[in-house]
Formats: C-alpha cells, structure tokens, sequence
C-alpha cells in the first residue's frame, strides 16, 4: 500500500451524538465504530499516506505501540472497500 | 444492512415513501393494492419536520423511496435538508422524473446514494414489465448518475420472467460499469402477493441463478459488488425481518401513517399512527402500533420458547398473517411453525401455473379491481 488514503466515492465518516460513537456510512448501510478505528479513519483524508497516518496517530498517544494495529486495521478497511489509495 | 454493534430500538432507518404515484406497473410493486385511494400526500413542511424529528431519535440512513419520488417537485429541498442535518440520503428510484440536470441539482443539494432499478437487461422484457417504455431512459440515468460521481447501484427484482435473463442482466451491469448490484428475488407482498404464483421461480431456476451470480461474482470480485437475495419460500428458516418490529425501521407513507415496514398497513386490528397528529418521539416510543410486536413478549408457540427467537424475531408479521390469517403466528416460512405446509403449498401451486396466465399489471384500473 503506497499513495495517500482516503474514504472510497460514497462513504462517510461522522459523529452520531444519538449513539455516542462515529460511524461510518455508505449506500444503506452503517457501522459503528470504536475509539481507536475512528481515530484512524480521521486521519484517512487524503493527505497522508498509511506512514503518515501512523506518525500523526503516534504524535497524539506517544509511548503506545501502534503500528501493527494502524496496518491490521488500514488492510481490512481496504478489503471492506471503504478506503481508496491514490 | 448491518448495523453492528448499534444499540437497539432507535428508529436507524428512516424510509420516506413521498408518494405512491409512479409511471411504472411493475406487478411485484410493494406499494398497497388501494394506494389510488391513498391521495392526500403529506406536504413539504411536515417531511421537513419529520425528517429532524426522527433525526433527533438517532435516524442515520435515509430512504427516499414510493412510487417513484422522482415525481415530488420539492425533492431537492427535502434532500438538502437531510444532508443539513447529517442523514446519509438514498435515493430509490425507477429513474423516470430524472435528467442528468436534475441529478446535478440533486448532487448540489447534498442527496449521498441514488439506486437505479432495472426490469431486465434489455428493452422487450424490461418494457413489457415495467408496462411502459422505459429501459433507454433508464441507461441515459445510469449513466448520468456514474458521471456525477456518484458509485453506480443498479437493482434487479427478480422472478420467474427474468431470473433465466441473469447473465445478460450482469453483463450489461458489467457494461455500465456497476460499482453494486442488488439482485433480489421479488417478496411477495402487495402487488407481488396478488401475482405469487406467476412471480415465483423454480427451485430450478433459482439454482441456475445463484450459480450465474457466483460465477460474476468471481469474475469481476473487486470491481463489482454482487448481491443475491434468495426469496425465503425456499428456506426453513425465516428472514429476520425489519431486524424485529420496531427496532431499527421506520416507514413513513406518503400520506403520513407511520409504520414499522411498508407492508404493514395491511395487517387488520391494529391501528398506526399519522404524523399529521403525533411526534415522532410518541410514534416510535409510546405507540401501541409500534409496540405490538416489538421484543418477545407477543410470541405464541413454537416461537416463545425457541432459542433461534432472537436471531429471526420470528419472522415477518405480514407473511404469518397472509399465509395464516393470524399476524401473531410464527413466520410459516419456519419448518417449526404448525403452518410451513401453506409455504410448501404455495410452492406447488406456482410450480403448476403456466407461464401464459396474465401478470396483474399494478395500475390504477387493476387497483380498482382488486381493492373493491
Ligand atoms: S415497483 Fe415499479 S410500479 Fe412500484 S413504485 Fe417501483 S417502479 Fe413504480
Ligand atoms: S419457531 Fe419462531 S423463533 Fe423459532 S426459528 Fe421458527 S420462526 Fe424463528
């Protein structure tokens, strides 16, 4: 995976203040998601690449070992089709 | 759609039926067989006030669906609403009301998803079935909504007359260069109920369909999303309908009777109750019509002391009530139910209905007919 990561054409990423949690939507459908996999996906805008993405993460929770966790989740949100590298 | 892990009873889905008015006659229509008598639409500001009623219960995903919604001039302005405050829009349409100009206005105002249906892959039968011509302008809109950048959803009903037609109905997917595909066997409610033995395919054409689907399933994994909906005749288990009653859907109907599914008006004894008089809050929350199947305590034998209840909810209320007369009844569809014979029944009876017997087209005459 190179390029800059972003949501695919379709999906939205947002905060659901009824459910106390982000979610992400697409055509008739929604997940909700927990902490870490919404903090990620904040950063998949477009402007950084999966590196970058995981430096940014890093800077906000210095000390914790994230890098498996940032890649695992990235692959599968790829697989899943809502996320696009360009 | 899934909705994992969401906590349960908020109204998630909230499905806008803006009118009953369509140009087409499909004879699967899920729209009531009375619904010339159904006039009085609700106007522009009370879709507006129920759209940030239910928005503020939790409604995430909105429906705007029919008849054809295409044919409501406010539209864009219920859209921008919607997207103003925060609902992800689909738009469920036949693509007839529709130009690549209205579909830019629609874009601007904010609308997120628009599902194009289709009848066939090709004008003769797709036009004989839809009982108007529609299939070129439907390409044109196809089109137009993957120009706009929108991902391109293209819906198939299926049924006996077309399930044989399915690869070239994937090919010309492929074609238009489908991002999603929704290939779903028609359910026999509404218009589809009153043509079931005519609609329904055969074990053996359902087999030779599934096993098309896969094969473009495979060859185009990645490009192109297939789905395949079997119809639950052929099952011994129930489809969990609405994910229960009362959980995650709320239907509103055009002329503002709020609903757990749109097929539900047409079950007797139970009243729903109209937006015109009641919030939203009070509808989805206090309501005896939203509370009558909701959870488990309404459940009869086989299903109050079966441990799959909380997978299935027992099935739908409008298949138990139009195959036993009695919505409390588990979904006959179950091999436990007293009544599964009634599905097995049905299954011979389309079996032994030649292809010539007329399609009840749905149409204001038809409507007349059949709703006395
Ligand atoms: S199913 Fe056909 S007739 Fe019914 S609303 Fe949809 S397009 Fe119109
Ligand atoms: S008996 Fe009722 S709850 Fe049990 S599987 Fe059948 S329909 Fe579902």
């Amino acid at each position: 995976m190179s390029g800059t990561v972003r949501l695919a054409p379709g999906y939205r990423f947002q905060w659901e203040p009824a459910q106390d949690c982000h979610v992400l939507l697409y055509p008739e459908g929604m997940v909700k998601l927990n902490a870490p996999a919404a903090a990620i996906l904040e950063h998949c805008d477009g402007s950084r690449d999966a590196a970058g993405i995981l430096a940014a993460l890093q800077a906000r929770f210095p000390g914790v070992e994230l890098a498996d966790d940032v890649h695992r989740f990235l692959e599968v949100a790829h697989e899943r089709g809502w996320l696009r590298t360009v | 759609m899934s909705v994992a892990g969401c906590a349960p009873s908020r109204p998630l889905w909230l499905l806008a039926e803006l009118t009953y008015a369509c140009p087409l006659q499909c004879p699967y229509c899920s729209n009531p067989l009375d619904y010339g008598q159904i006039k009085d639409e609700l106007d522009t500001a009370t879709w507006l006030r129920v759209l940030r009623e239910a928005r503020a219960l939790g409604a995430a995903q909105l429906g705007l669906s029919g008849g054809e919604p295409a044919t409501r001039p406010d539209l864009e302005v219920l859209v921008a609403e919607a997207r103003r405050l925060g609902y992800y829009s689909n738009l469920i349409t036949s693509g007839i009301g529709l130009d690549a100009e209205r579909i830019g206005r629609l874009r601007a105002a904010g609308l997120d998803h628009i599902q194009v249906s289709f009848q066939a892959s090709g004008a003769e039968l797709n036009d004989h079935l839809a009982g108007t011509r529609a299939f070129q302008h439907k390409l044109d809109i196809a089109r137009a909504v993957k120009a706009a950048g929108y991902p391109m959803v293209l819906c198939f009903v299926l049924h006996r007359d077309n399930i044989d037609d399915m690869d070239a109905v994937l090919a010309l997917a492929a074609e238009l260069q489908a991002d999603y595909v929704e290939l779903a066997t028609a359910q026999y409610y509404g218009w589809a109920w009153v043509n079931r033995d005519r609609l329904m395919p055969s074990r053996e054409q359902l087999a030779r369909g599934e096993a098309v689907a896969h094969a473009w399933q495979a060859r185009l994994q990645g490009r192109m999303k297939i789905y395949y909906v079997v119809p639950d005749y052929y099952e011994t288990r129930p489809k969990a309908c609405m994910n229960g009653w009362g959980s995650i859907f709320l239907t509103i109907a055009p002329d503002g009777t709020a609903l757990p599914c749109h097929s539900a008006r047409s079950l007797p004894g139970l009243s729903f109750p109209n937006v015109r008089e009641h919030g939203i809050d009070w509808i989805w929350n206090e309501s005896p019509g939203f509370n009558r199947f909701r959870g488990f305590e309404w459940m009869r034998e086989p299903c109050r002391s079966c441990d799959e209840k909380e997978r299935d909810f027992g099935g739908c209320r409008c298949q138990a009530y139009l195959l036993t007369g009695d919505a409390s009844q588990a979904d006959p569809v179950c091999d436990k139910s007293p009544h599964h014979g009634r599905v097995l029944a049905a299954i011979e009876a389309a079996a032994s209905t030649p292809s010539e017997k007329p399609l009840i087209f749905r149409n204001p005459r038809n409507a007349r007919t059949l709703s006395g």
